[in-house]
């Protein structure tokens, strides 16, 4: 379990002072300058030698992400965008940052924005965030006023503007490309890649994209050193993570953990056991809505970091816990999943524009048992060729959860068509 | 609101966002902070001051869910349908809301109080079901608390 004096994130839940002053007590914005001082390349390596991998979900390592901005301007600026369009349904971690702790996220920006020489940050938070966006753009006032980012930020002799933009309810905003569009002030449709955006970004700049805890993570590794956030976890997985869990637990949270840590202890330790205890447990999907969910058994064995899920053929994501025990309609639950997918679809690409649709409708059918046992295999067909054949990954991540449902509950929808057909309505579908 | 007064606050806030890059989104949050929603006549107005044609601004308009070119009630009160709010009870909430409403997603109650729309995650999901009201989340609802919700916004 990770101990105290390890937690990066030490107002998570707003008990203490969210001001200037009370962030710099607990360590914040503490020799700020002198990493400055040390230059860009040393700030890069550092980030790269403490194995930090992106915290928005694909788990891309963030200090190899950064050395892709260019080392000398071509004469464009180049920017930083982070990404607060905390969208994915299960995921509410980065807001506890934004609202409690937003001056790790404005210390990290102005490193990070340091590291890769941008020239201005973006910060483009979520519609549905309002007191987040109230919480941060104080913190970032405060830290204009007391000289620590804008002209000669913390008397380094860097300029840094730092920009708070305001989405407007868009789930695709999140994927990057999509969300630098949308801060252009266009449609939120993603982009096809490449060019990938640390060569033609916002505004055909340099940009780098990021998660809001990748960044906010930052200032405390450079403090406390890398080969420190790179003990914790396991190789290739290495650092603290925020966890957020909810559904079918008896007390669900956020909660900063080592990565690595097993699924049973997380939800035991932190969030008092699976309601009706661990044998109550149905499935879990362990990174937000978009990844394919695990069932009881592999819940047993879980570690909760990237490499163990892909093995698992699950993932990550975004580390959002959905607990699921027996009393659930898991047909249903992913239904409901594609329903918001085919809601959320650009709708530039064919395969996810339709494809969305067509799942949702089979879904439809299978809630209901009113499909023939060939549908399955048909559904899973159509989820193959959405999957991978879009610009951007939310038809993968429509795809996925009904997938995953295909592989760990064949035995549960078979059911329930044969139920239908014989009239007899089993236990689950009467529900 | 006559035209013209209306012409005159969205001049002001296109001004107010004059030579900034990217304002589309920054021009709309703020046409419908004062309008309740996107007037027709204001469009009109906005496309050819950032340079976009009436259709563009339409799309823009209609492909973001915040953005309204009707108007809504009195309040606007949006329920989580999402998979974390499910778990905790989140569709009875939903059931409960729209009998005593008596209208269905995306609908105003006849005496314009209240509009009950749909979202998929205020982020509220380790403290679920939630609600938002006019901007403001209600994280841990159950039918009784949402009971007393309803009862302060209708009249």
């Amino acid at each position: 379990m990770l101990k105290d004096q390890d937690r990066i994130f030490t107002n998570l839940y707003g008990m203490h002072d969210r001001s200037l002053a009370g962030a710099r007590k607990r360590g914040h914005w503490d020799g700020t300058a002198g990493f400055l001082a040390q230059g860009r390349d040393w700030l890069v390596e550092q980030v790269k030698a403490s194995g930090l991998r992106g915290r928005g979900g694909a788990g891309f390592p963030t200090g190899l992400k950064w050395s892709f901005m260019p080392k000398q301007s071509d004469g464009r600026p180049c920017y930083l965008v982070i990404n607060a369009d905390e969208s994915e349904p299960g995921t509410c971690k980065d807001r506890e940052i934004m609202r409690h702790d937003p001056h790790t996220l404005i210390e990290g920006a102005l490193i990070a924005a340091f590291a890769m020489g941008a020239n201005a940050a973006y910060i483009y938070i979520r519609g549905e965030y309002i007191r987040e966006r109230e919480a941060l753009q104080a913190a970032i006032d405060e830290a204009y006023d007391a000289g620590l980012i804008g002209k000669n930020a913390c008397k380094s002799g860097y300029d840094f503007d730092l920009y708070l933009h305001h989405g407007a309810g868009a789930y695709i905003c999140g994927e990057e490309t999509a969300l630098l569009e949308s801060l252009e002030g266009k449609k939120g449709m993603p982009r096809m890649k490449p060019p990938f955006p640390a060569g033609s970004g916002l505004y055909g700049c340099p940009t780098t994209v990021n998660n809001v805890e990748s960044i906010a993570v930052v200032p405390t590794i450079l403090r406390r050193g890398a080969s420190w956030f790179a003990g914790i976890g396991r190789p290739n997985n290495a650092g603290t993570k925020l966890f957020a869990i909810s559904g079918h637990v008896n007390n669900p949270c956020v909660v900063e953990e080592a990565m690595s840590i097993p699924l049973r202890e997380l939800l035991e330790r932190h969030c008092g056991g699976v309601r009706g205890g661990w044998g109550n447990l149905k499935a879990v999907i362990p990174g937000g809505s978009s990844v394919p969910m695990l069932n009881a058994a592999q819940c047993d064995e879980a570690l909760m970091d990237f490499d163990w899920l892909r093995e698992q053929r699950s993932g990550l994501g975004t580390a959002a816990v959905i607990v699921m025990d027996q009393s659930t309609d898991i047909i249903k639950a992913i239904w409901r999943l594609s329903k918001f997918y085919k809601h959320e679809s650009c709708g530039q690409c064919t395969p996810c524009r339709e494809g969305t649709g067509w799942m949702m409708r089979i879904m439809d059918r299978l809630v209901r048992g009113e499909a023939e046992i060939e549908e399955i295999d048909m559904l899973m067909s159509v989820t193959k060729q959405v999957e991978g054949h879009t610009i951007c990954a939310l038809g993968d991540a429509a795809a996925w959860p009904i997938q995953g449902l295909i592989r760990q509950f064949r035995d549960e929808i078979e059911d329930r068509i044969k139920a239908r057909k014989t009239g007899r309505t089993g236990a689950m579908a009467a529900e | 609101m006559t035209d013209t007064a209306l012409a005159t606050q969205v001049e002001v806030i296109l001004r107010d966002h004059a030579g900034g890059e990217g304002a589309a989104l920054p021009v709309l949050h703020a046409v419908q902070h004062a309008f309740g929603h996107i007037p027709e006549a204001a469009m009109a107005l906005i496309a050819p001051a950032l340079g976009l044609t009436q259709a563009e601004l339409r799309g823009l308009v209609t492909f973001y869910p915040d953005f309204r070119a009707t108007p809504a009630g009195r309040h606007v009160l949006k329920l989580c349908r999402s998979e974390a709010c499910q778990a905790r009870g989140g569709q009875a909430l939903i059931e409960a809301a729209k009998a005593r409403l008596g209208v269905d997603w995306h609908e105003t109650t006849p005496d314009g109080a209240v509009t009950l729309e749909p979202s998929y995650c205020l982020g509220l999901c380790a403290c679920g079901p939630g609600a938002m009201v006019n901007g403001e989340l209600h994280a841990k609802l159950d039918p009784e608390r949402l009971e007393r919700l309803l009862a302060g916004l209708l009249p």
